[in-house]
């Protein structure tokens, strides 16, 4: 770990202003993944800007009758919310299919769409990889590949977001609040803000340098039965192999977004009017042009079939 | 004390304070923090530096160079000690690749260096500033490719090769034949405390504090490596976090400790980093195994052959995966061949039931096919070939064997009668359910072991001995057996373990050391009650020791009075005859275990497991529970998520930390049960009792093996058996 020098930002603008100001440096919030990326050499930022004083940790209902989450509320705070249970099931019930009880505690909305990949070769920095040193090569294609990406991939990297709470943020149709270096604020479409990796795969977003997430905005309840199925080898503290957030209607239409596919996650909207037509047609649609390795070309199945089962369940 | 005829009656048979569930005497002190570990031992070490371990980058090759120029510039940096100048090194006779590394290298994370800083982060950071130059070699990592180059290892222990009768002849003409090949992963001990040490120089003595389960072997092997007198080496280890075998040794930890503390002239300690464990120490290697069964119509197996494969570094030693199917069915024609091939990846060696952990995986899943073939109920099966002989040599018989009678009550608790013989026939919703069953089957070994045991003036027994308590309860059943022997309740007596000034014991493996090690303190304390007969004038013969008094004929007196103002000290070892020569002694059990497959992503869930053991007397039935409820969920882990994945192009495990390397969490454990039957052994020492630590983990993967084969209808012969391999074949959905 290299020495850094931290702070505590006084405001959001403020706190944009410097991140964009002084070289090297990063926010933090629950520091859950970038102290872990810290230890091990694999984000080596000299300055840290702590965001956790910064009143973003408060849930409100937006004019529109949607909500608006800080970018500070506690991944454990936003699963047990009245609201987010009784009208966005999908987000709470992805939440705690997540980490752990103490890991969701510290984790923030924020930080956990900007959690970076779980892939082996970006833990060990013996190995090339392009995510982590840029043009050094990519050790999972033709590596250890079992929990990569099927689609969306490129040939510099294959590698899968994490995050279960994206997930189900995408299939809620969730906005990206953020504030600018220049004080200004925008609004980024969640299926905007994660990136697939083409050539740069360490450009994982579409924040700009120094810009800071001061919350995320949901829609409206869209009602429906809300489902989020994670797959996984072991039954708990497992990240998806792949996971099926969806909200379907009593008339079988619906919306689907995956987990543990792609780059991040993963949502073809083109897909969802197959829906009522049941899992393998929607999953073609979804998976269309999928590249998967030797080692995970099990995941179309698994999709296909997951997603059956999803969709049999909200029959029920 | 030589034990070279069966135990007669003697005061451990008492039970009063032997055979009962006990609490663990260290428990209170474990759960409240105070038993200090290898790591913050700063009551014996005092203001240490701390040691950074870098690990090579390449799997095999050589250092062109490394500058350090950077890293000694660094803040806080003491002294970096590399192969370059840390002296002459030898190797102790345990460990198979050096422990740093060199300019050769041997293996992926091979210490290279260590670090020496005031902080373990100045430490860390300094480390990332080492430059190395490495020349690359060829290596070989695929154990499938390297099979046909397999050779019969060299070993004076097991002979790799065993032949009775005409195998190949009995299996050409068996009615009945069945031929299968299975394969298990490489594996990680993945214990909770990483491998500490703290080393101390007070001239040319060396005190290290660490984290090992064979004390002994320990000091040895670091006086090797150092090149000095044994006596001037003193290892501690009083409290283990786990280790499962891979403690069994000196590792770098150890090594670097005092190495670092010699070039720094000043206390140093280095954990290894979790990512640096499964590549740098060692591992449970993965082995290839072809079973083949003959039999008659009616189920009477008359050829079994069982040959294994297995790869190591140059010099290593073999997995003995073969080695129960000698011992464990009848069957007049038999073979079984070990194979070991030169593997360059991290060095393969014991993990928990090393041999039977990963034979037993296959031996049970191929009896269970074999009856399936016979039209056999698989537990019948099983039962018809059982043996009270070492099929081997039939002269010799087995100690105790009632391998049946775990076969039969397990089948009438766990509700064996409900199971559909017919696969994929049961559901409950969307679950597919099952019920499998696998024998439990390791041998028990006794090794010699010696105590030391104080009567003080106050009536307190100390017991001291090397004997290590990894968690398993060895400081409990020590005293159990002091407490019994003297008459005393358990809280006279104090147990003082893991230190090598104290005399040598079996130390912590094979699940050996429970028996063997209470057995030794047994022989301390038979000497400690004759001499303080003698003190009391007591004739010995009907001497009685109770309720902390000495009593003979019509006279009795306090137990304390006899230590005077002194105390007396005795100390004995057990040594054992070849009453294991003459008798094969073993442990048997038998696994049932309830699965449920996910119907549509063919996610193995397990819903309840029972263990039914013969293992001699339990010393404290609920240790042992907790080793066989242990074990259980170890087997679990193997049989469905653990998996050392290797990078065949650079020659590593890929998935180096317990993220990537799944061990079972509470939510895949869901109910365990243990029953132990009524038993006790006279020929495997005077405390009657066997190994149970390791018993539980033989069999229980082929059980949960069979039980997805009862769900699903399909077979998986490559462990672990994760759902992508049974996806395809799964029902369709909705
Ligand atoms: C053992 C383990 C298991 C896990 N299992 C799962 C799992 O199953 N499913 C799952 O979804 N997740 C899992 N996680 C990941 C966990 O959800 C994330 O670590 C967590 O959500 C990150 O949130 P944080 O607040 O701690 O982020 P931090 O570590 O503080 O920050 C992460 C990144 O976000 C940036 N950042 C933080 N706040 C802002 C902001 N306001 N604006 C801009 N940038 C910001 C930081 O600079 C940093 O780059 C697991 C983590 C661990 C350690
Ligand atoms: S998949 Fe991406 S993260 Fe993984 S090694 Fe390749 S470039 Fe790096």
């Amino acid at each position: 770990m290299k020495p850094f020098t931290y702070e505590r930002a006084r405001s959001p603008a403020e706190a944009a202003a410097a991140a964009a100001r002084i070289q090297g440096a990063r926010f933090i919030a629950g520091g859950t993944n970038l102290l872990d990326l810290m230890k091990l050499q694999i984000e080596t930022p000299g300055y840290l800007i702590d965001v956790n004083g910064l009143a973003l940790d408060k849930i409100e209902t937006t004019p529109e009758g949607g909500m608006r989450i800080g970018a500070l509320v506690r991944n454990t705070d936003l699963a047990a919310d009245d609201r987010v249970r009784r009208d966005y099931g999908l987000l709470s019930r992805a939440m705690l299919a997540g980490a752990s009880g103490q890991l969701r505690n510290k984790a923030t909305t924020a930080g956990n769409l900007l959690q970076r990949t779980r892939c082996p070769y970006f833990y060990d920095t013996n190995q090339p990889c392009n995510k982590r040193r840029p043009g050094s090569g990519c050790a999972a294609l033709g590596g250890f590949s079992r929990q990569h990406a099927v689609v969306g991939a490129s040939e510099a990297c294959i590698a899968t977001h994490p995050s279960d709470m994206a997930v189900a943020m995408r299939a809620l149709d969730a906005t990206v609040e953020t504030v600018r270096p220049d004080g200004s604020a925008r609004s980024i479409p969640i299926a905007e803000f994660h990136r697939l990796p083409g050539d740069t795969p360490h450009i994982e977003t579409a924040l700009a340098a120094g810009e800071l997430i001061t919350a995320v905005t949901l829609p409206k309840p869209v009602g429906g039965k809300h489902i989020y199925r994670k797959v996984r080898d072991r039954a708990s503290y497992a990240f998806a192999l792949i996971s099926v957030a969806a909200v379907i209607q009593r008339d079988g239409s619906g919306r689907v977004a995956l987990g543990g596919v792609a780059h991040k996650p993963w949502r073809v909207e083109a897909a969802e009017p197959d829906l009522p037509r049941g899992a393998k047609a929607a999953s073609a649609g979804l998976l269309a042009d999928a590249t998967p390795t030797r080692e995970n070309a099990f995941k179309l199945l698994l999709v296909e079939r997951t997603l059956g089962a999803v969709l049999t369940e909200a029959r029920a | 004390m030589k034990f070279d005829t069966p135990a007669t009656t003697n005061p451990i048979d008492q039970l009063k304070i032997i055979g009962k569930p006990t609490d663990r005497i260290d428990g209170p002190s474990k759960t409240a923090g105070t038993a200090p570990y290898a790591y913050e031992r700063h009551d014996i070490v005092a203001n240490p530096a701390h040691g950074y371990v870098v690990g090579s980058a390449i799997a095999k090759g050589r250092i062109a160079s490394i500058d350090l120029t950077d890293a000694k510039a660094a803040a806080g940096v003491l002294a970096i000690v590399t192969a370059e100048n840390a002296g002459k090194l030898a190797k102790g006779s345990l460990n198979t690749a050096s422990l740093l590394g060199g300019p050769e290298i041997q293996h992926y994370h091979q210490a290279i260096a260590v670090v020496v800083a005031e902080t373990f982060e100045q430490a860390r950071s300094a480390a990332e500033l080492i430059r190395v130059d490495y020349i690359r070699a060829e290596g070989a990592y695929d154990l499938a490719a390297a099979k046909n180059s397999a050779a019969k290892p060299a070993t004076d222990e097991d002979p790799p090769d065993t032949a009775v009768g005409d195998f190949a002849g009995a299996f050409a003409t068996a009615p009945v034949q069945f031929d299968a090949t299975y394969t298990t992963p490489d594996q990680a001990h993945a214990m909770m405390e990483p491998h500490a040490s703290m080393a101390a120089w007070d001239g040319d003595r060396l005190t290290v504090v660490t984290s090992n389960q064979m004390i002994a072997w320990g000091a040895r092997d670091l006086a090797t490596t150092l090149g000095l007198p044994r006596d001037r080496v003193r290892m501690i280890s009083p409290f283990i976090g786990g280790g499962f075998g891979g403690k069994l040794f000196v590792r770098a930890d150890v090594l670097l400790a005092a190495l670092g503390a010699r070039a720094a002239g000043r206390p140093v300690k280095v954990a290894l980093t979790r990512p640096l464990i499964f590549n740098n120490t060692t591992h449970r290697p993965a082995t290839i195994q072809r079973i083949r069964i003959g039999a008659t119509r009616d189920g009477r197996i008359t050829a079994i052959g069982h040959e294994g494969w297995s790869g190591d570094l140059p010099d290593g030693k073999p997995e003995t995966a073969v080695n129960q199917t000698r011992l464990l069915y009848a069957g007049a024609n038999r073979m079984t061949a070990t194979r070991l091939a030169v593997l360059d990846l991290p060095e393969g060696n014991a993990m928990r039931a090393p041999g039977e952990a990963s034979g037993m995986m296959a031996l049970e899943i191929a009896v269970d096919e074999m009856a399936e073939k016979l039209g056999l109920d698989p537990i019948e099966f099983r039962i018809l070939n059982d043996t009270q002989v070492d099929p081997e040599k039939p002269e010799r018989k087995f100690s105790h064997r009632p391998l049946v009678e775990c076969l039969r009550m397990g089948a009438d608790r766990f509700g064996w009668s409900k199971r559909s013989a017919q696969p994929g026939r049961t559901r409950d919703g969307r679950w597919l359910t099952g019920i499998g069953a696998a024998a439990a089957f390791r041998n028990n070994v006794v090794q010699k072991s010696a105590a030391r045991v104080r009567l003080d003036p106050r009536g307190v027994v100390t017991v001291e001995t090397d004997m290590t308590d990894i968690g398993t309860g060895s400081y409990t059943i020590i005293a159990q057996t002091a407490a019994e022997m003297m008459g005393l309740p358990l809280n006279k007596v104090v147990v003082r373990l893991g230190d090598s000034t104290f005399p040598v014991s079996a130390g912590s493996g094979g699940q050996w050391g429970a028996n063997s090690s209470t057995a030794g303190v047994y022989a301390a304390c038979v000497k400690l009650r004759e001499a303080v007969a003698q003190k009391l004038g007591f004739g010995s013969a009907d001497v009685v020791f109770a309720d902390g008094e000495v009593r003979s004929g019509n006279r009795s007196a306090p137990l304390a009075k006899a230590a005077g103002d002194s105390g007396i000290v005795a100390e004995d070892t057990i040594e054992f005859g070849d009453l294991d020569k003459k008798y094969q002694q073993s442990t048997f059990g038998a696994h049932f275990v309830e699965v449920g497959v996910d119907a549509a992503t063919a996610e193995v869930r397990i819903r309840r497991m029972l263990a039914v053991c013969a293992a001699g007397r339990i010393l404290n039935p609920k240790s042992a529970r907790s080793q066989v409820i242990g074990a259980m969920t170890m087997g679990a882990g193997a049989a469905l998520m653990e998996d050392l994945v290797i990078d065949e192009r650079s020659g590593f495990f890929v998935n180096h930390d317990l993220a990537g390397y799944e061990v079972p969490v509470h939510a895949d454990i869901p109910h365990q049960d243990v029953i132990f039957l009524d038993e006790v052994d006279p020929i495997s020492s005077p405390m009657k009792a066997k190994g149970v630590g390791e018993l539980g983990i033989c069999g229980v993967g082929a059980a949960i093996a069979n039980a997805i084969y009862n769900a699903t209808g399909v077979r998986v012969r490559d462990y672990p058996i994760t759902l992508d391999k049974l996806l395809d074949r799964m029902p369709a959905v909705g």
